[in-house]
């Protein structure tokens, strides 16, 4: 069963909320003592998937959630916009797609990053994705 | 606005950052180099990422533009001193740094330039040949 320790809040409007935003991630990251390299797993991850939000969705929100599950702990980040959505989920979710100019190997590359993925789209509402990093994972 | 300094060795540019690289700062730097690379004439682009804790397909691909780029210009481009954990996170997201070569840190890399380079500066293979006896 996954516990939640902590939650905190990001508004991703501008490029510029990156580096900020990627530097909360790794904050809580180092806090739950979680080794460099999932650290930069993580952060590589959140940091494709808050392009992408900005990218077509001008933006959204990120769920920063510290979790605890047995005797492992991890971190959750929930990205919500409500952009124009995917389509083709399992498409989009193939190496090599993009509709954007970017190299096509955001979502994709991006699941291989994290332990959990999970992506929700409604065209015309928009996209939820959630990724889990456990610190041991 | 916020610039990342380019010096001039030779025949060749050297560029370190130092700081985690907002989108604005990446494609300034992408302009900046080409132009610097037209100016000096310069043979050679060598890129100090030691200090970058990710790289991003963002700049994954800032990077490999400068290396076409410089490579059209006649210039070659290596990229030296990627951290461990960001050269795992790049081969599992899928980017290939296509374009650029890369070295383990700055003295390969000059190695690895003055290479490709071939004929190089003279006061530099001077300074070369004396380190060497």
């Amino acid at each position: 069963m996954k516990i939640v320790l902590s939650k905190d809040r990001m508004t991703i409007e501008r490029e510029q909320d990156v580096v900020p935003f990627r530097n909360r991630v790794k904050e809580y990251a180092v806090k739950i003592g979680m080794s460099l390299v999932n650290q930069t797993k993580l952060i590589t991850a959140a940091s494709e998937l808050v392009r992408n939000m900005l990218k077509y969705a001008n933006g959204g929100v990120v769920l920063i959630e510290v979790l605890s599950q047995g005797r492992d702990s991890g971190i959750r980040l929930v990205f919500t916009d409500k952009g124009p959505g995917i389509k083709d989920i399992p498409e989009a979710m193939k190496d090599g797609f993009s509709t954007g100019k970017s190299l096509g190997i955001g979502l994709p590359g991006t699941r291989r990053l994290v332990n959990e993925f999970d992506i929700k789209s409604t065209v015309g509402e928009g996209t939820t994705v959630s990724i889990i990093k456990w610190k041991n994972g | 606005m916020d610039r990342i300094p380019i010096l001039r060795m030779g025949n060749l540019l050297l560029v370190t950052i130092q700081i985690d690289l907002y989108d604005r700062l990446a494609t300034n730097l992408e302009t900046d180099l080409v132009q610097m690379v037209n100016k000096t004439e310069a043979k050679g682009v060598l890129i100090d990422i030691s200090a970058l804790s990710i790289v991003d397909s963002f700049m994954g691909r800032i990077l490999g533009n400068i290396g076409s780029m410089s490579k059209i210009m006649d210039a070659e481009t290596v990229v030296v001193g990627m951290q461990p954990a960001v050269a795992i996170t790049l081969i599992e997201l899928g980017l290939e740094l296509k374009g650029v070569y890369t070295a383990l840190n700055v003295e390969r890399g000059m190695e690895l330039l003055k290479e490709k380079i071939g004929n190089y500066d003279e006061d530099l293979s001077d300074e070369d040949e004396d380190s060497t006896e």
